[in-house]
């Protein structure tokens, strides 16, 4: 599966993708692009193989904390309007409290290293970067 | 000398004007003297804070990390994915 994509996310690809029947566990956070003020949506861009190459290293560090669990992520990229998701994390695991720590360690690193940048756009047709 | 390609990101490319050029500097240099060398080419850059966030070849790194020739900087302002 793409970690990146143009196109709305199918959750169901990423819970096929994790799930299976020794893992009884499934957690799956979702990012989506709130309707603050007048925002209309957020344009999303990357530095994508950077991107990538964290993505995979993020996954492989979440793998060697909780060698049983298998993760999946995809983030979108583009234009996103309001109420529809940008990222989503699925993380699947024998048992819930690895499944919930792997899907937080995750979406917490992706936060804090992922070389992407949002411009939300108004209702006015005006664009400011969001530089927290 | 080394010749470094340079990527601008988001913000950055707006100040830049571009998002991506090349950039000469005597060697031994830096992260930080490519940097520097952006600011003196590219005047909009100087609107970046004194120390951006920078990658070379597509990792995260300081300012004091040395440049070899066909190397790749990347510019990258506050990171905001999710």
């Amino acid at each position: 599966m793409m970690h990146l994509t143009r196109h709305p996310i199918d959750v169901g690809d990423l819970l096929a993708a994790v799930q299976s029947a020794e893992r009884g566990g499934t957690c799956v956070f979702l990012g989506t692009v709130r309707n603050d003020a007048d925002v209309t949506g957020i344009d999303y861009s990357a530095y994508e193989a950077m991107t990538v190459d964290e993505i995979e290293r993020i996954l492989a560090e979440a793998h060697e904390r909780w060698p049983e669990s298998r993760v999946m992520l995809q983030h979108r990229l583009g234009l996103i309007p309001a109420g529809e998701a940008s990222i989503a994390i699925a993380a699947a695991a024998p048992h819930r409290d690895a499944a919930f720590a792997a899907c937080r360690y995750v979406i917490e690193e992706v936060k804090k290293r992922l070389p992407i940048w949002k411009k939300e756009l108004s209702a006015n047709g005006r664009g400011s970067w969001v530089e927290k | 000398m080394a010749k470094v390609s340079v990527r601008f990101f988001a913000r950055y490319a707006e100040l830049a004007g571009c998002d991506w050029s090349a950039v000469n500097v005597s060697t031994p240099a830096t992260v930080g003297d490519v940097i520097a060398r952006v600011r003196e080419v590219f005047p909009g850059t100087q609107a970046m804070p004194p120390r951006p966030l920078a990658a070379l070849n597509r990792r995260q790194v300081k300012h004091d990390a040395l440049v070899n020739e066909g190397d790749e900087v990347a510019l990258l302002p506050p990171l905001s994915g999710g």
